[in-house]
């Protein structure tokens, strides 16, 4: 790979052997995509956790004097200080954990967001910019929605960009790279958030891999719900980004879509497609001791609008009911009057808390909840949660009757 | 195994990132997330998955990408290195950042652009041996 004498520099050791090292890891994954050069970023987002393996990586860049370059903001963990306010007790020793990490974002210069939502606040890139984001959730709505470019970076990638302000010029940082190779037509009734959910999960399992070019889903749809479906292609699949014509920043109609090309592939998504996704996904349907909601992390909106439903009413007896959300928005939902709502009928608002963590496995481990998110059910199985999918207010109707 | 008695045929592949590796073949032609699998003992554990209750320890996995979460990809690497269940090496049909980026982090061989013809001949079973070099698969069949 062409290297700047900057870069040349940094891979000396002459900024640390953190920036070394990180840039050395680099260069290791530009020479496997092709990349000719690094190319600068403005912004990275980090999908860091207190995973054995992130707390290697962080510890060894961190004692090799490693900071951040450019502005970057962190993913959830959790708010062990709530979880304990209400009953919820950490495995042992994580307390520890969480608290060296946070020590160890700061020392880093991570912005401490705890949100997997920064695309739609704190974080949000522009047309054109060449970022760095991990969590595979943000990366479709970072290219197709906010018209920046990211490649599907893992959470270390990220960091490594972070730290080298800069990533190889590959992937999805090039046009040629960007154009959709698979049209989906949507033929489907799209209710309400959940249905995005399952278009997401139901394309990626039809196509594979590729960059869809969607027909059928309207100018009109939500950010929230965008981000949705961008979430669930890249739980199913490994796709970082899709097509909307006439949404997709770069991309004003089907023609530009393909480059000009013919689709490799036609798939269609119609109502069925739906109703068995949600049912595979979903577990029968059990006693129920909690509700869990915001995966990915719930927007003002969505608070609001479970803030409505729960109004004047109060969830069942022996049911756990959770918004998860970022900081930010929880404070807006205090603001709102949303937070009094919900505490009022009984249930959580929480921030900077992920549904896949520890705390949730041994408190819910072998009992059942609902979700209205396809990712939180894929991923929490393994922690011995079982979740059934339903819509929102659904959810919330199940946590008012107590059950089905 | 009686290799002697096997015909080598040589395929032209791409090295990603790595040493040479060799191994048994375990075909999936489903994406992995090595978060699905249980990493005590090396077993895919994704539900409905074509290799849900297989084991990828010490295999040559042969994939057609990864998939999944930016988080949970590399720990699951990470506890497969750790507890020696993971497999000696993957070929790739399409790589992406996300699997490349926690191969090379977990020093994992991992082998892509591999001749299209390779696709005809192996089967799950097969031995085969990549010499990282050369960027040459020898397959024993």
């Amino acid at each position: 790979m062409d290297l700047t004498d900057y870069e040349k520099e940094m891979l000396n050791g002459k900024f640390g052997d953190g920036a070394a090292e990180a840039l050395r890891f680099q260069v290791a994954l530009g020479d496997a995509f092709n990349a000719e050069r690094m190319v600068e970023i403005s912004r990275t987002h980090l999908a860091l956790m207190h995973l054995d393996s992130d707390r290697w990586y962080i510890a060894k860049l961190l004692e090799g004097g490693a900071r951040c370059r450019v502005p970057s903001t962190i993913n959830p963990i959790y708010d062990l200080d709530y979880l304990e306010s209400v009953g919820i007790h950490d495995p042992a020793g994580e307390a520890q954990v969480l608290q060296e990490l946070n020590e160890s974002f700061k020392k880093l210069g991570i912005i401490l967001t705890y949100s997997c939502t920064p695309e739609l606040e704190a974080n949000v890139p522009r047309f054109g910019e060449t970022v760095a984001f991990s969590e595979s959730s943000t990366t479709p709505y970072v290219n197709a929605v906010c018209g920046a470019r990211t490649n599907r970076e893992s959470a270390k990638s990220a960091l490594a960009a972070a730290v080298t302000g800069r990533v190889p010029l590959y992937g999805y940082l090039l046009d040629e790279n960007r154009r959709g190779d698979i049209l989906v037509e949507v033929d489907a009734a799209i209710r309400d958030d959940l249905d995005y959910h399952l278009i997401g999960y139901a394309t990626a399992k039809k196509i594979g891999s590729g960059i869809p070019v969607f027909t059928g889903i309207p100018l009109n749809t939500t950010p929230e719900q965008l981000l949705m479906l961008g979430a669930e292609l890249a739980t199913g699949a490994p796709v970082a980004m899709y097509h909307i014509p006439g949404l997709t920043p770069e991309t004003p109609d089907l023609k530009t879509a393909f480059g000009g090309k013919s689709p490799k592939q036609k798939v269609k998504i119609v109502d069925d497609d739906l109703q068995k996704t949600q049912l595979a996904l979903s577990r029968e349907e059990d006693k129920i001791c909690f509700v869990m909601l915001g995966c990915p992390h719930y927007s003002i909106s969505q608070v609001g609008e479970v803030a409505n439903l729960l109004d004047g009413k109060q969830i069942h007896e022996g049911i756990e009911f959770w918004v998860l959300t970022s900081s930010l928005t929880k404070e807006l939902a205090g603001r709102m009057g949303y937070l009094e709502i919900i505490n009022k009928a009984g249930g959580h608002v929480i921030a900077g808390t992920c549904p896949d963590i520890s705390c949730w496995h041994s408190h819910y481990r072998g009992k059942t909840g609902v979700t209205d998110s396809v990712k939180a059910t894929y991923y929490t199985h393994l922690g011995g949660m079982g979740f059934i999918l339903k819509r929102r207010h659904e959810c919330v109707e199940i946590a008012i009757k107590g059950g089905f | 195994m009686a290799l002697e008695n096997k015909e080598i045929i040589e395929f032209k592949c791409h090295k990603i990132w790595g040493e040479s590796a060799k191994g048994d073949v375990l075909i999936s032609k489903e994406a992995i997330c090595f978060y699905m699998v249980d990493t005590d003992t090396g077993t895919i554990s994704e539900k409905g998955h074509v290799l849900e209750g297989q084991r990828i320890t010490d295999k040559m996995l042969i994939l057609p990408s990864g998939k999944g979460s930016s988080v949970v990809n590399d720990e699951g690497l990470f506890m497969l290195k750790q507890n020696k269940t993971g497999p000696k090496g993957i070929i790739v049909k399409n790589p992406d950042t996300i699997l490349v980026a926690g191969a090379i982090i977990m020093d994992l061989p991992i082998f892509d652009r591999v001749e299209k013809k390779f696709y005809e001949f192996v089967a799950d079973d097969d031995y085969l041996v990549v010499d990282a070099d050369r960027e040459v698969i020898q397959l024993f069949k």
